[in-house]
């Protein structure tokens, strides 16, 4: 036999019997925050396309969700710190070597950006509401300038919205004490899920007919390559080191076998892949709301399913006889 | 980098808990948290039992992934040295350091909220003192030193005995060493 046991009280919250120091705050973070960045590369994209006649919602009215979902993902970010007052704290200084630090700086960049994108269109978008910013005179400007930029703006948007999305996933790979995470797949595996839901959304959202066919397109495409991720991501732990090899296990039998295999890779990829292909087919229209919705719960699905299974995932864990309840007697 | 280490001989140790209860009260460590703790490993098939018992706490890693994880370098290494520090004023409680490291050495202070850990008693180890753990054992099994001193007794023990240290292959370069 070999065991090794606690023989002392171990029962530090959050930690023991295994860690689960994030819970849904911070999958959602990580959802929002994917949704926010494909949010902009979309728009940016039908702006870079010029695509304001067949797919006028995308290119002049997504990009005001942008901050709105973001700053949504934010505060459920907000909720989950346990020292709330020294949030601060991350724009004291930057940790070039800490993932979390380049992300709480890329947020502060991605606001102002989103707002040039934002305003770039608000007069093609929005007009009711441009047109109380055109009473005055500065407001004319900034509108002018920024249309005049609109190209520009669209192109710089894209490096940063790309960084938004794909750091959650690097930051989460960057963990090597969690054998789980520890894949540089995750990156790209989130910033495709990222774009994904955005492209999604519009199709939910959209009205004119021809927008609702172009980013079904888009989402078949962006399915088809994530599925190709999630595979190269199971294939990465499956092949990897001891540690990542039983990593896998939690889903592959363990725990999240259901939600990985059931909610995530059938009900959030390959049930909207096949409806979509259907719909581009023109057969089961009357399901072409399914499909995006499926896909928003199915990037949702990611980030909680990758969080849980990530955390319990260790190089230590010694089981333990302590039960904790006995500490109450003490009081 | 001045390495302190702390080398904790398995052979006398008998896993009596004093080390536990000597950083509880030295730290004021609340309620059913706890800095470090005691593993008993046993190995073989009966009658032919080994036992080892391992006091166990933050390995005040040299290449500390706690450190480099924290987004606000409230993680740090104390005045060069190799010991692992949570400065509680920067502490965000973003939690990052506890999924970085390794050992799951590291707690949330509640209710403040700010990370704490071992921190081989910094402000004993200031005065030329060892840290509460290495001073109160019954068995003196546990030893606290400078690594850069060739002539100090964890580099002679670790000179002239057996030893190893917890995943080594984490690559964090750990400084508690067992005797074995």
């Amino acid at each position: 036999m070999s065991e090794e046991l606690l023989v002392t009280a171990r029962d530090n919250a959050l930690i023991d019997p295994s860690l689960q120091i994030w819970t849904w705050e911070v999958a959602m973070y990580l959802f929002l925050g994917g949704l926010t960045a494909g949010i902009m590369v979309l728009a940016a994209m039908m702006t870079l396309l010029k695509k304001d006649e067949e797919a006028p919602f995308a290119a002049t009215r997504l990009a005001l969700l942008a901050p709105i979902v973001l700053s949504l993902g934010m505060t459920t970010l907000f909720l989950d710190l346990e020292h709330k007052l020294y949030v601060f704290r991350f724009y004291t200084s930057f940790q070039a070597t800490s993932p979390m630090s380049w992300g709480a700086w890329i947020l502060i960049v991605i606001y102002p950006i989103s707002i040039l994108q934002i305003l770039s269109t608000f007069r093609r978008g929005y007009p009711f509401f441009s047109s109380f910013a055109d009473r005055i005179e500065i407001g004319t400007w900034v509108l002018d300038w920024c249309e005049r930029n609109r190209r520009e703006i669209a192109i710089a948007a894209i490096p940063f919205a790309v960084a938004l999305g794909i750091y959650t996933g690097i930051l989460l790979s960057a963990f090597g004490a969690r054998p789980f995470w520890n894949s540089g797949v995750l990156g790209p595996l989130f910033l495709v899920s990222g774009l994904s839901t955005a492209a999604a959304l519009v199709a939910l959202i959209a009205i004119r007919r021809s927008e609702k066919e172009l980013f079904t397109r888009i989402d078949l495409i962006l399915i088809m390559a994530e599925i190709a991720l999630v595979a190269l991501f199971l294939i990465n732990l499956a092949t990897g080191s001891g540690q990542q090899i039983e990593a896998l296990q939690s889903v592959t039998g363990g725990p999240y076998t259901l939600i990985f295999w059931v909610l995530f890779v059938g009900i959030g990829l390959l049930i909207p892949l096949l409806l979509e292909l259907l719909e581009i087919r023109g057969i089961g229209k009357s399901l072409a709301m399914l499909a995006p919705v499926l896909v928003l719960l199915g990037g949702y699905v990611l980030r909680q399913v990758m969080l849980d299974a990530g955390q319990e995932s260790t190089w230590t864990s010694y089981p333990s006889q302590f039960n904790s309840e006995l500490l109450q007697r003490l009081h | 980098m001045t390495r302190f280490a702390m080398v904790i001989d398995t052979k006398t140790c008998i896993g009596c808990g004093d080390c536990v209860v000597a950083c509880k009260t030295e730290n004021n460590v609340p309620d059913g948290l706890n800095r470090d703790w005691i593993v008993e490993a046993t190995n073989g098939t009966y009658p032919n039992l080994t036992t080892e018992f391992r006091s166990e706490r933050c390995n005040h890693c040299s290449n500390a992934t706690c450190v480099t994880m924290c987004p606000t370098g409230a993680s740090h290494h104390w005045k060069d040295t190799n010991i692992v520090l949570v400065d509680a004023d920067k502490c965000t409680g973003c939690k990052a350091c506890i999924a970085a490291c390794p050992y799951d050495a590291r707690l949330v202070m509640h209710p403040e909220g700010y990370i704490d850990k071992c921190t081989f008693c910094h402000h004993r180890v200031e005065k030329g003192l060892d840290p509460a753990c290495v001073s109160s054992c019954p068995t003196r099994c546990m030893h606290f030193g400078s690594l850069d001193d060739p002539g100090s007794k964890v580099s002679h023990l670790l000179k002239t005995r057996k030893y190893k240290v917890l995943n080594p292959e984490t690559g964090n370069d750990p400084n508690v060493y067992y005797l074995i």
